[in-house]
């Protein structure tokens, strides 16, 4: 319970951090996308053996590479689609081929409240700790060109490499949560916290810290839902994810109204 | 001969099924799924895919059939996006974001439901779908399910084409973009829903999003692309349950290849292969 409460707090942070940047640029799909491809990594690495998180991060990061490389040249969103589906077909294909059962697919998708270990803490913490590292680096760059992109162009500063750096972000954040709240749910905490601390503050350090205080209270209050009715922690963050952004949105129609 | 048609192909009443259920299902998907890359909404098709998890799982905890599942949520999501969002792009994606955060939600809790009361390898099932378990009995109800959304774009063919590809000056023209685009909201939950059934929820956007960038690769005229898109998802789906068929003696298993996984693979080779290095192609897309 411990462990879960600790790789919960360090995931709910970088999902408040990493999410702010993916409301910020648009990209809710990418952020939806990766880790839900992401997920027929877990399942291949169970067949050959190895480490369900090093099969997430590989394809997470593939999948990032993929829409990156992809859609210089096409439709974002379309390439954005397609990418997942296939990822998600290999998912098919892959559980089709192991004798895994039913419930650890479940957990695999919709996460499990009490399925991280002591020793899944430290390849967590290594992997939350990198993207806090490389948010910081990118902070001003990402910055600039999410909100001016043609501005920060002409200044020099090159789109495609910004945006592929983002989303390999993105996959590695993608790969340290799924354990934890699991492959469908883990963009909602991502973009739910975000989109709620945007309506309400401008201020981008602000709204940062805002997205990361609403996605830890989100995870928290899942966790002990969870723990207390049994039911799955998914089903929690994805409700309160959106309770949390109506109720940003009904405050911002208040404020601006008075 | 064999080689590539495996003995009892034809004669197999589970592949004339899946083969008639998903031609028209791959026709459908096509043809709305043109205005949906054109509209860039392939995000609003892909959650209202997603939504269908949770109406097929929520489906078997109250014991009716999926395909009403599929369609009831897929039509409350497009709803609650409709209702949540802006037509502005990002806002509109985030609000398509958290409506599929919270759909999934459900389904985490329905699976669980369905688990625990029994009905295991549901998630599966729901998610990832078989053309094969495609009922022939359906197949009536698909066809009629599928002529409300052909119907309502074929009606709406040009204003939605106009607001598609100008809102602004569709609005200066006096067309009622915001209706236009609900009901075209409606039609692409309907189109979404079936894709869902035949091919699995998380796997409807291949063949709604696949074919139609596909073809708008190939052609700009809005009836050929069309044409093309609904080609290329037939033979898409056909190629898919072709290969499933023959995949009984493949490897590791030797107990088949996923049909879902097999109709992906075929919609994004297809559209790989229109990425491949023409030296001609810019000029001659160009207009002259």
């Amino acid at each position: 319970m411990i462990d879960t409460w600790v790789a919960a707090t360090m995931v709910a942070v970088v999902a408040g951090v990493v999410g702010f940047f993916a409301v910020l640029r648009g990209s809710a799909f990418a952020a939806h996308a990766i880790p839900s491809g992401a997920f027929a990594g877990a399942a291949g690495a169970a067949l050959i053996g190895a480490s369900a998180i090093l099969g997430l991060a590989v394809f997470a990061v593939g999948g990032a590479v993929g829409i990156g490389a992809l859609g210089r040249r096409g439709r974002h969103d379309a390439v954005t689609a397609l990418t997942l589906v296939l990822m998600l077909g290999l998912g098919a294909l892959f559980l089709s081929w192991t004798v895994e059962y039913a419930p650890e697919i479940y957990s695999l998708l919709f996460g499990e409240v009490l399925g991280v270990s002591r020793a899944d803490l430290l390849p967590i913490a290594g992997l939350g700790a990198a993207c806090l590292v490389a948010v910081a680096i990118l902070y001003r760059p990402l910055l600039f060109s999410s909100t001016l992109p043609e501005v920060s162009e002409s200044r020099g500063l090159p789109p495609f490499a910004l945006e592929l750096c983002f989303l390999v972000v993105v996959g590695l954040a993608t790969s340290m949560t799924i354990p934890v709240v699991g492959a469908f749910l883990m963009f909602s905490l991502m973009i739910a916290p975000a989109g709620a601390a945007r309506s309400l503050v401008s201020n981008p350090l602000r709204a940062l810290a805002l997205s990361v205080a609403v996605a830890l209270a989100v995870v928290w209050t899942a966790i002990v839902a969870s723990y207390e009715t049994n039911w799955p922690i998914g089903f929690f963050v994805g409700v309160l994810g959106l309770a949390a952004f109506v109720t940003a949105q009904a405050l911002r129609r208040i404020l601006l109204w008075r | 001969m064999h080689a590539i048609f495996e003995p009892g192909f034809f004669g197999n009443g589970t592949v004339q099924t899946a083969a008639i259920a998903g031609s028209v299902v791959a026709v459908v998907a096509a043809w709305i799924g043109v205005f949906a890359v054109v509209r860039r909404e392939a995000f609003a098709g892909e959650a209202l895919g997603d939504l269908g998890a949770t109406g097929g799982s929520g489906a078997f905890l109250v014991g009716v059939n999926p395909l009403w599942g599929f369609v009831a949520v897929a039509l409350a999501g497009a709803g609650g996006i409709e209702l949540l969002g802006s037509r502005h792009r990002p806002a509109r994606d985030l609000a398509t974001g958290i409506v599929l955060g919270a759909g999934l939600g459900l389904a985490a809790l329905f699976l669980y439901l369905d688990t625990s009361s029994g009905t295991s390898g549901v998630s599966v099932t729901v998610l990832f779908g078989s053309l094969f378990a495609v009922d022939r009995s359906l197949t009536t109800t698909i066809a009629a399910l599928a002529v409300v959304p052909l119907v309502a774009v074929i009606v709406c063919h040009r204003m939605l084409l106009l607001t598609s590809l100008s809102p602004e000056l569709a609005a200066a023209r006096g067309v009622p973009v915001r209706v236009v685009g609900a009901v075209y909201l409606g039609a692409l939950a309907l189109a979404v829903a079936l894709a869902a059934l035949t091919i699995g929820a998380v796997l409807a956007t291949a063949l709604l999003i696949g074919p139609p960038a596909t073809a708008l690769r190939i052609t700009k005229r809005p009836g050929a692309t069309i044409a093309a898109a609904a080609g290329l998802g037939v033979f898409a789906t056909l190629l898919g349950i072709l290969l499933s068929y023959d995949s009984y003696d493949w490897p590791p298993l030797h107990n088949g290849w996923p049909v879902s996984f097999l109709i992906v693979a075929v919609v994004f080779a297809l559209y790989l292969l229109t990425h491949l290095p023409v030296p001609r192609r810019s000029r001659s897309c160009s207009p002259s």
